[in-house]
């Protein structure tokens, strides 16, 4: 199948009934800006029965490459919304990377995918290809109203939500949303309508990037150079893209004349330095991009929300614009739907502020670093970083301090008010634990040798604190069908219970069910079986084999063990024991019952 | 552990004579990366963020109050 050009998809302007309305026509929810962010958050909302309007002021996706590593924590929230396949199975991996520091490589990495998760740690996909798949799956959904040439002239907060007029080629009319999502980029005009700031730190640096078609073979691998002879005292960077389109990003410094850098007499000569005089190669598109490390104090003001390159910008380096952009859709997402069905209060919407203002810190913080190494600000800096790089020849310590991006990884929301901690372990000791047979008591408190078996059974370890994003692994159907946990995750909460082989009993059956049936919001039950015999899935569970063992094993689970997930799979809470008043207080909490004033 | 600040170096003449013999006959630009290699290489060795944070408070103070 060939795929279409998305970059020249131009789409019509449709002139909608609302525009001969006689009053402003109101909307539950309406998003500005058809970019991942804003499509990715229609696209989870729409799937959640949310009806959503999308506004766009242009008619055309993504002009060139852009945004063009996409992390697998991105790949799997599309895989919930239907459209992981499509990016995941047209974007292309890497595992091999060299640093080279001017005319020599000074570190070779491979990194080696880890088995047993469904997608890899990133793939590499221009922004149009994501844009137009998400395009494709919003404009395919009877509950996304998309409208191009719509252009947000102005914003005006009520008490019942937001009015705003906007643009069309047929003239100005007004819509009332009850809430509005900002995902209008960079230059957010939403947020300049409300007279909010973006506050940080803006580089002096330039960077030429440009998307060069090859049809000679060239290694899949990613190439960072550091001072190199061919472009001296900057870094370039060359990475693969599909279809042998290849990135490569030039530094340029700050003086570098923008309008000059981009003309084929001064692009086509640094490539051609770069790829070598023998490399045939066609120039598909460049651009000069500046950078800023910046974001919003608030990314909640009322009714408007702001998400993505609106709330926050970061630097290139780790590839956490577009990524982050997805991850607040979709921590948005379900928590607009569950205040909107009235399960949640609206104070939960304050938690979505709470947990990525402190996700887009982290990322701030990233590639604020990457930055810093790749171009370093002063002499000093710059010996440091050219001390790190020729070290890293015969010293594996100074490879590890080489920072040319740190990949995007799930931010983890610690001590979010959504989440119910673990028990302290040092306040556990008596307590009973009858879901657990003494040998597995035994097996485990063998592993943690000196410490006391009472609190020994109450720790976990690993990676799946409250907080986490939930970690894949291959699971079974009860039907005998492989998938992957994951999937299981379908958008609802989900109590997951570890049982080992042995079903619960009816009691305990009984209790979960009545938890699920009196809850504020939809919960999925889920027993997680060891897969040594075929059982009945008991009525109102999803039962599912860990027939490897890898789940168990990557939470930390034994008989009795429970997990509470939430809509967007990041854990809510987990203990050793079913205990349905714990479940339920967990539940209530990660739907922003108990908060208070954040 | 903490910061050693008395007397460590059994030879300290010696050391310092080494340290000064490092850098002959480069020019400043070298001479600066071999100190920052050479902190990093030890700081690596030190390995304890605790320790090297006080050295380093230490060392800004020795220059700047």
């Amino acid at each position: 199948m060939v795929d279409m050009d998305y970059q020249a998809l131009a789409f019509d302007y449709d002139k909608h009934p609302d525009q001969t309305a006689t009053g402003p026509v109101s909307h539950r929810v309406i998003v500005v800006g058809a970019g991942p962010a804003g499509l990715t958050t229609a696209l989870d909302l729409a799937q959640r029965g949310v009806p959503v309007v999308v506004l766009d002021d242009d008619d055309t996706l993504s002009t060139g490459s852009r945004a063009i590593c996409f992390a697998k924590r991105t790949l799997e929230i599309w895989d919930r919304l239907g459209v992981g396949d499509r990016m995941a199975s047209k974007g292309v991996s890497w595992n091999v990377g060299k640093i080279f520091f001017r005319d020599q490589q000074v570190w070779r990495f491979d990194l080696l995918p880890e088995p047993n998760h469904r997608r890899p740690a990133f793939v590499n996909l221009q922004q149009y290809y994501v844009e137009g798949f998400l395009y494709e799956a919003a404009a395919a959904h009877p509950l996304i109203d998309l409208r191009w040439k719509n252009k947000v002239v102005d914003v005006t907060p009520s008490q019942t939500g937001v009015e705003i007029e906007i643009d069309t080629p047929d003239g100005p009319y007004r819509l009332h949303a009850e809430w509005l999502i900002a995902c209008d980029g960079a230059r957010s005009p939403v947020r300049k309508r409300l007279g909010q700031e973006s506050h940080g730190r803006v580089f002096k640096d330039r960077f030429l990037i440009a998307d060069v078609k090859m049809t000679a073979d060239f290694p899949a691998e990613r190439w960072f150079w550091f001072d190199p002879p061919f472009h001296p005292d900057q870094s370039v960077l060359l990475h693969m893209q599909p279809d042998n389109v290849w990135r490569i990003d030039f530094q340029l410094g700050w003086n570098a004349d923008p309008v000059e850098a981009v003309k084929p007499a001064n692009v086509l000569p640094r490539i051609r330095a770069l790829l070598g005089p023998e490399t045939p190669f066609e120039l598909q598109w460049v651009s000069v991009y500046t950078f800023a490390c910046e974001r919003m104090d608030t990314f909640r003001h009322g009714r408007v929300v702001f998400a993505g390159d609106a709330a926050h910008r970061v630097s290139p380096f780790g590839a956490r614009g577009a990524n982050s952009g997805v991850q607040d859709a979709e921590n948005l997402a379900w928590k607009l739907q569950a205040v909107l069905a009235g399960h949640a209060p609206d104070r939960l919407i304050d938690t979505y502020g709470w947990e990525r203002e402190r996700a887009a810190d982290d990322n701030l913080l990233n590639s604020t670093r990457s930055t810093d190494f790749i171009t370093p600000k002063c002499n000093t800096s710059r010996h440091f970083r050219n001390a790190v790089l020729n070290l890293a020849r015969e010293h594996p310590f100074a490879q590890g301090l080489i920072n040319s991006g740190r990949l995007s990884i799930p931010y983890a929301y610690d001590g979010s008010p959504l989440n119910t901690p673990d028990e302290d372990a040092a306040s556990n000791e008596g307590i009973v634990i009858d879901a657990v047979d003494d040998a597995s008591i035994a097996t485990h408190v063998s592993s943690v040798a000196g410490t006391e078996p009472s609190v020994a059974r109450d720790i976990f370890t690993g990676r799946t604190a409250p907080g986490a994003a939930a970690l894949d692994a291959p699971i079974r159907h009860a039907t005998g069908q492989d998938a992957w946990w994951l999937s299981v995750l379908d958008g609802r909460f989900t109590v997951a219970v570890f049982c080992e082989n042995r079903i619960p009993d009816a009691g305990t059956l009984a209790a979960l069910q009545y938890l699920a049936q009196t809850s504020d919001a939809p919960v999925q039950l889920v027993l997680v079986h060891d897969g040594s015999d075929t059982v009945q899935a008991p009525a109102g569970f999803t039962l599912i084999y860990d027939h490897t063992g890898c789940l168990s094993q990557r939470y930390d689970a034994r008989a009795g063990t429970w997990y509470l997930l939430r809509p967007d799979q990041h854990i809510a809470a987990r203990r050793r024991q079913v205990n349905i008043d714990i479940m339920t207080q967990a539940l209530r909490r990660a739907l922003g019952f108990s908060l208070e004033r954040l | 552990m903490s910061l050693i600040v008395t007397p460590n170096l059994p030879a300290p003449d010696a050391f310092y004579e080494t340290l000064i013999e490092t850098h002959q006959g480069l020019t400043d630009e070298q001479s600066a990366e071999v100190n920052a290699a050479l902190i990093l290489l030890l700081a690596n060795h030190v390995g304890d963020m605790t320790i090297i944070r006080d050295a380093l408070d230490r060392a800004r103070r020795s220059v700047v109050a």
